[in-house]
């Protein structure tokens, strides 16, 4: 690359970095869908899908092209530019969080980070907006649908995720506290001295926090438990009811995406990021090139046992009444949340 | 760079704001709220005010007008109804918007230090504005800032009060 200018490099090293990420999470998008499949099916001692490729490796290509082929409807009484506006924000929400997430140790190529889009100072905070914006694609879609059953899976899914979203901010201020940034990086590097036992969720004491960040997690993604805006048995299927063909397929992606956005968060904040659970255990081998891929391998193998959890927890419990959802949150969960930030600051103003 | 920011988000933040004053329906008014708001966050983070961005999405786009969608949505309301104001709106509207906006004219063009005032540097040297933030908040503004999270417990309350239904 020595006959481009340094702007060149940097742009051509980027644009080949975000297309490069947006199709690995589109096909771990894919992916996940899959896996559910197969491990649901394993849980309910059935096989899951098992025709197409080897182990039903093909399946969700199938399905994509299912969905491509399928006829596109629309309803007649739908508010029509918002009707098609919800599923383009709903999963360009869930792509572009993506962007500010480190998945690999620090690697430069011509002054480019490799293993990162974008390195903003408020990483944390870009989430949580780009989470919070993600609202308006399902609180859209249900309205605009003109259907009761859609609107009804709206407004729980509205008012579901604006009350988890404050127990899930506020369980991420402990580990805030102890990393003294809002920088992904830096609150990864805050966690990578002594492996596991550095990582914020042992070492850090910040168990409380995890569990409160899981369990908002699960709501914020309405996800069982609680995926009350589109259980089935009273809403048809909540706010996606009258989108058909790619349309349901934008929203199914969505709801995909945020999955695994979760699980790279709580990888990053409690999992110790792309760091090896190891830490200076074992020597490092292989040169920077294996290092390089070695860490990326840590992020992926912790990102897929929290999807793994997702999965497991979906096929374990029942769906909560929609009562017990707000009082969970907003009585049990949020004050956690708060007695875990005075503690945590507490003890860090002791030691300090 | 901040420039040319500037020019396509200021612009999106001026069209926004004037589709909300001539949609009709409240929901349509409500979303181009949503847009001018994002542009403005764009501007704070454009002048080197991150932290300041970040909270403008999360707390104005993501939560408030959230609710007012919510709201929105939970009356179903629908399209505005064309009236012939108030003649008093008619006499003072207009001179007072004239009067308001030389106003503001004038200030931002006498004001020479306004044009300088930088929330944290720009966007070339950016350095961390949320240790700046608070301490600000937390030693020079303590007391504005106690006062306003106590009348924020007093709407809360006064919410609650409303919303209760009598036994």
């Amino acid at each position: 690359m020595s006959h481009l200018t340094n702007f060149e490099a940097f742009l051509l090293l980027s644009v080949l970095k975000v297309a490069l990420v947006l199709v690995i999470t589109l096909m771990g998008v894919a992916y996940t869908v899959l896996l559910e499949r197969k491990v649901l099916g394993h849980i309910q001692n059935r096989w899951g899908p098992s025709r197409v490729g080897p182990f039903g490796l093909l399946q969700p290509m199938v399905d994509g092209a299912k969905l491509f082929l399928k006829e596109d409807l629309m309803p007649t009484a739908v508010e029509r530019p918002l009707f098609l506006l919800a599923p383009v924000i709903a999963l360009g929400c869930a792509l572009i969080s993506v962007a500010v997430v480190p998945f690999g140790a620090v690697t430069r190529v011509n002054g480019v980070d490799l293993f990162e889009v974008a390195n903003v100072n408020i990483g944390l905070l870009v989430i949580l907006g780009i989470t919070s914006i993600g609202v308006y694609g399902i609180a859209l879609s249900g309205w605009s649908s003109n259907n009761k059953y859609s609107l009804l899976g709206s407004l729980r899914s509205t008012a579901q995720v604006i009350s988890y979203e404050l127990a899930l901010g506020l369980s991420l201020v402990g580990v805030v506290l102890r990393a003294q940034s809002l920088n992904l990086r830096t609150i990864v590097d805050s966690q990578s001295a002594h492996g596991i036992l550095s990582w914020n969720i042992f070492g850090g004491f910040q168990f409380v926090a995890f569990f409160i960040y899981l369990m908002a997690a699960y709501a914020e993604t309405n996800r069982a438990p609680f995926d009350l805006p589109e259980a089935e048995t009273e809403l048809v299927a909540g706010y996606h009811t009258e989108y058909s063909s790619m349309k349901f397929a934008m929203f199914f992606m969505a709801e995909y995406g945020n999955m695994i956005t979760v699980g790279c968060v709580a990888t990053l904040l409690f999992l110790g990021g792309a760091s090896s659970p190891f830490g200076h255990l074992i020597p490092a081998f292989g040169g920077a090139v294996v290092q390089a891929f070695l860490s990326v391998f840590w992020f992926v193998l912790k990102v897929f046992s929290f999807l793994l959890l997702y999965i497991w927890v979906r096929g374990t419990l029942p769906r909560f009444r929609y009562d017990q959802l707000m009082g969970f949150g907003w009585k049990f969960l949020l004050p956690l949340a708060m007695a875990n930030i005075i503690v945590t600051s507490f003890v860090l103003a002791l030691r300090g | 760079m901040q420039l040319a920011l500037f020019i396509i988000f200021g612009a999106l933040a001026l069209g926004g704001a004037l589709n909300l004053l001539f949609q009709r329906h409240p929901i349509n008014s409500a979303l181009s709220l949503v847009v001018v708001m994002m542009s403005l966050a764009v501007l704070y983070w454009s002048l080197g005010a991150e932290f300041l961005a970040a909270a403008q999405v999360i707390v104005y786009s993501g939560a408030i007008m959230v609710l007012f969608v919510f709201v929105i949505m939970l009356l179903n309301a629908g399209e505005e109804e064309r009236t012939h104001g108030s003649r008093a709106a008619y006499a003072v509207g207009i001179p007072g918007a004239a009067a308001i906006f030389c106003l503001l004219s004038f200030v931002f063009l006498t004001e020479r230090g306004l044009g300088k005032s930088n929330v944290g540097g720009d966007l070339g040297n950016g350095v961390d504005n949320i240790a700046a933030v608070s301490q600000m908040l937390f030693t020079k503004q303590l007391l504005p800032f106690e006062v306003t999270s106590i009348l924020i417990l007093v709407a809360i309350l006064g919410a609650v009060v409303l919303a209760r239904k009598e036994q």
